[in-house]
């Protein structure tokens, strides 16, 4: 744990150290809570010299706000939340408009345009190379052609901790100082660290909605019922958070620290499986990052 | 169908523990997806949601028809999934009881010795397979040197698809002996042998009852056993400055990871290449000050001393402290589809310092390159000039400025380094500093005790410094002629500077007219500028008309024998005149200007100038092959 801690922190300083306009990717999840954390003492007693950059879909749950609002103060750092304005004007939903566009839009399309209105040459961002197939391969400094674009075949070999910083204009690097943890290895830290994450989640009776061998939360009015399907209260958390209409909860009596560690070390799912975005069609996720996606 | 699923392992670990990171080698098809994928399953680190898409890509794409095939958990991206080939580094992550892993999945095909060097650089372990049938073959015996190279030292020897010679020990035994035999000179610290059978598991949790006569532990087992070397905190402490803290005016820390040994608050530290001494005032973990800190933790410190330290530097123990240098010799691993050339510069990156490595020799070349056969590279004669994609030789490296160097085996941090292109932004090379050349009489001689002259300047910048001096009319083509000439020049890495007479009139020269005398203020202005550029090192480019040979020859005392090269461009008056680039000479003949060159003023020819140029039957470009030409005969 020391190791992962300190390796990242490495390669936060790393990065910091030679890009000009760095941004962190921040979602609210437990990654990004973890990466914040990592950040805050890689620069300890001072502040991370890079604002928090949040691609806000106005779909996130909104216990998600308002975790956002607290680390926003509690950090005393500058958050920046972008949104796509053409999708606000064509007013994109994941229910009409089905995940995959709701995603390209509010996401991809925001984040590219996000970082070239602000100039940004570095972002970080919390992803995990056990997290899905295609990220195996992705290196810890990730290049990004202009527009964005992520080739596998132009990415640079990592030797030891020697990271090759240097980039032409135009050019971007995506620094994923995570990569080396796993989906345990991050609720450890949060519970070592004492870390504040968004309570959903721990397991506690919430409304949901039987669809599709999910159950998805009504967290806001905008939920469109369909005939037949009905309003539950039950128990209920999330292993990974996104838009609220497109993450599944599990059922789970998880409501401390150390019971979600016991469920995550012995469940016999993914923590993907609650993704609704990765399974719209084969090498779905690879498609994604090709086109810019984090 | 049956679905083993190992729920004793994850569920013990409930506290955070130990990482060992291996490397899996092999060639194409000796098995290493699917003992990956394997582990990963008899391990029980595979999800039920993973098993049911694996069913479908088995379906689609697999090799074993109606069987899982493993290989397919562990085949990271489409395009290659379709292909069947696995292109570069995967990393993944799996655990047991006992530990956490992190695999290095490398492929077997041509790329191999870049992705395997950059794999087995993070890797305490390599498990190189060999398929039972085919025995010890060059490639493995590559894949081991490449690992040596890399100073992984542990290995195991997993000889793969033992069901297809009926689990036979003498055959296993044979075997073994080759590979033992093959690799004594590579001194690994451990070889570990084990019969496997990738496909049904044998060997890989549980001991297999096809190989009673096996007696060692399964592969899980024995990597979970196996004892990493301790950090030894007894070495002398050493830390690369990686970030300088500065978040007021109170406080200015230096923060980085510690490379060896440890640290203590009150310590002693000397900062190099300066060689400044101070104490340590704070040790700052996190968010914590501590009292002592060790290898491989990320630390930020403050001393008592207001000094100047910047990113790059290297805060070390004072009573053992590392070799500065500029030149040592290196194995080098060549990753770049651009061969290597001797004499070009490259951005060298070792720690967190940046500078300039040029290869001023290749020693020699080793005989594992690209796929296929022995290469066969000259190693008599002259010394090879070239290195290509997946070579690896040993080479002697210049800096162009002193670094703080160890070797490799004595500091992964100190010893290793890359190259970059400094075009391209590649990285193109890894090494490994075998011996440290020129630290004259040891630590105590730093840079700036070094007289620092145009020789060294020039040096550094891997050129002559020399003045090229173009003379002729206005329109006469020396402007463009030096202007082209400073591109080629650039592209070859040359460090250059024009200095353009009529730039020069807006600011230096910004008083002057062109009475007689204010021309000759302005050539000796120009003259004086072109030596102190020329001392820097750099090669300068003086385009002027210098109308008078006096001012000329004035200019030319200021240099040494073959530093000043005066190139005439002798583009005749008339010519110059229907060209009128600006439109001067109109305006001169309209008596608009006066005292203008060739017209209102006389132009003294050289009489022997080093070149001299006719721009009439020449395209720039040729002119310019002929001052290179020129050049190349100094
Ligand atoms: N008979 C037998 N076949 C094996 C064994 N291990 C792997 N194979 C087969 O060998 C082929 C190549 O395996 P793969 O794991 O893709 O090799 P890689 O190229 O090294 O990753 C596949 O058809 C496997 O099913 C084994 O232990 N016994």
């Amino acid at each position: 744990m020391d190791h992962l801690e300190a390796e990242s922190i490495e390669i936060i300083r790393e990065a910091t150290a030679t890009a000009q306009h760095p941004v962190m990717l921040y979602s609210i999840g437990k990654d990004s809570s973890v990466l914040l954390h990592l950040a805050r003492k890689a620069f300890f007693p001072g502040k991370p010299p890079f604002p928090l950059l949040h691609i806000d879909t106005g779909w996130k749950f909104k216990a998600m706000y308002k975790h956002r609002s607290r680390m926003q103060a509690e950090s005393g750092m500058t958050l920046i939340v972008y949104t796509n304005p053409h999708g606000v004007a064509e007013g994109i939903s994941p229910f009409t408009h089905g995940s995959r566009y709701h995603t390209d839009i509010m996401k991809t399309q925001a984040l590219k345009q996000a970082l070239d209105v602000h100039g940004v040459d570095l972002a970080f961002g919390g992803a995990r190379r056990d997290e899905e197939k295609s990220r195996a391969k992705e290196r810890i400094f990730s290049f990004r052609t202009q527009g964005h674009r992520w080739e596998p075949g132009a990415q640079r070999p990592e030797l030891w901790n020697l990271y090759n910083t240097h980039i032409r204009p135009g050019e971007t690097i995506r620094v994923f100082p995570l990569s080396n943890w796993t989906e345990l290895d991050i609720w450890h830290y949060i519970k070592q660290e004492n870390i504040p994450v968004v309570p959903l989640y721990f397991a506690e009776e919430r409304p949901v909605v039987h669809r599709g061998g999910q159950w998805l939360m009504v967290d806001d009015d905008r939920f469109p019922f369909r005939p037949g399907e009905k309003l539950e209260n039950r128990r209920v958390r999330f292993r990974t958070l996104g838009c609220w209409p497109l993450s599944s909860a599990i059922e789970s009596s998880a409501a401390t620290i150390d019971a979600l560690i016991e469920e995550v070390a012995t469940t016999r799912f993914s923590e993907r499986q609650g993704r609704l975005i990765d399974t719209d069609q084969p090498g779905s996720m690879e498609q994604k990052k090709q086109e810019g996606y984090f | 169908m049956e679905i083993h699923h190992n729920q004793a392992f994850s569920s013990h670990f409930k506290s955070p523990i130990e990482t060992l990171r291996f490397i899996t080698c092999g060639s194409v098809d000796d098995g290493k997806s699917t003992l990956i994928g394997r582990l990963f399953y008899d391990s029980g680190n595979i999800y039920e949601d993973q098993i049911s898409a694996l069913k479908t890509d088995s379906h689609l794409y697999g090799t074993q028809k109606d069987r899982l095939d493993y290989a397919l958990l562990v085949d990271g991206l489409q395009s290659e999934r379709q292909q069947g080939i696995t292109i570069d580094v995967a990393y993944r992550y799996f655990h047991t009881g006992k530990r956490r892993y992190i695999v290095a999945d490398t492929p077997g095909h041509e790329q191999y010795t870049r992705n395997m060097a950059t794999a087995a650089s993070t890797a305490d372990v390599a498990v190189i397979l060999v398929d039972a049938r085919k025995g010890v073959l060059r490639q493995t015996l590559r894949h081991s040197r490449i690992v040596a190279t890399m100073n992984c030292r542990h290995v195991v020897l997993a000889i793969n698809k033992m069901d297809l010679i009926g689990f036979d020990q003498l055959t296993f035994d044979t075997l073994v002996k080759d590979y033992l035999a093959a690799t004594k000179s590579l001194n690994f610290d451990s070889i570990y042998p084990l019969p496997l059978c990738s496909l049904d598991g044998d060997n890989i949790l549980t001991p297999s009852p096809r190989t009673p006569w096996f007696h060692g532990k399964p592969l899980l087992a024995y990597l979970d056993s196996l004892s990493l070397s301790q950090k030894d905190l007894s070495v002398p402490f050493r830390m690369p400055v990686q970030y300088i803290n500065r978040p007021h005016l109170d406080f200015r820390g230096y923060s980085g990871r510690v490379a060896s040994g440890t640290l203590q608050a009150g310590d002693q530290v000397k900062v190099l290449p300066s060689g400044v001494t101070t104490r340590v005032r704070r040790v700052i973990l996190g968010f914590d000050d501590v009292e002592t800190v060790q290898a491989g933790d990320s630390v930020t410190v403050t001393f008592t001393d207001e000094i100047d330290a910047s990113r790059g530097c290297v805060l070390v123990s004072p009573e053992d402290p590392p070799p500065v240098a500029d030149q040592f010799q290196v194995t080098l691993i060549w990753m770049d589809q651009e061969p290597l050339h001797v004499g070009r510069p490259y951005i060298l990156k070792i720690g967190t310092k940046e500078t300039v490595g040029t290869i001023s020799k290749i020693n020699s070349i080793e005989n594992i390159g690209a796929d296929g056969d022995r290469t066969s590279r000259p190693q008599s004669g002259t010394p090879p000039e070239r290195l290509q994609l997946n070579e690896i030789a040993q080479v002697t490296i210049k800096t162009d400025s002193p670094v703080v160097v160890e070797p490799f085996r004595k500091s992964r941090s100190l010893g290793g380094f890359i190259l970059i292109d400094k075009m391209t932004y590649a990285t193109v090379a890894a090494g490994m500093t075998q011996q440290v050349l020129s630290s004259p009489e040891g630590r105590d001689i730093h840079w700036h005790h070094l007289t620092i002259n145009q020789k060294s300047r020039g040096e550094a910048k891997h050129q002559t410094p020399r003045c090229l001096w173009f003379t002729g009319l206005s329109g006469s083509g020396k402007s463009t002629i030096a202007n082209l000439l400073e591109k080629r020049l650039f592209a070859d890495h040359k460090h250059t500077y024009i200095l353009d007479g009529d730039n020069l009139r807006y600011g230096i020269n910004g008083d002057l007219g062109f009475s007689d005398a204010d021309r000759t203020e302005n050539v000796r202005r120009v003259a004086q500028v072109a030596k102190l550029m020329v001392d820097a090192g750099l090669i300068v480019l003086v385009s002027l008309i210098a109308p008078f040979r006096s001012d000329r020859q004035r200019a030319r005392d200021l240099f040494g024998a073959k530093e000043f090269i005066e190139i005439y461009i002798e583009t005749p008056l008339h010519i110059c005149e229907e060209r009128d680039p600006k439109g001067l000479y109109a305006k001169a003949r309209r008596g608009a200007l006066k005292n203008f060159t060739g017209i209102g003023s006389p132009y003294e020819p050289p009489l022997k100038p080093e070149l001299a140029i006719d721009t009439r039957d020449q395209s720039p470009e040729e002119c310019v092959d002929k001052i290179l030409r020129h050049l190349r005969t100094l």
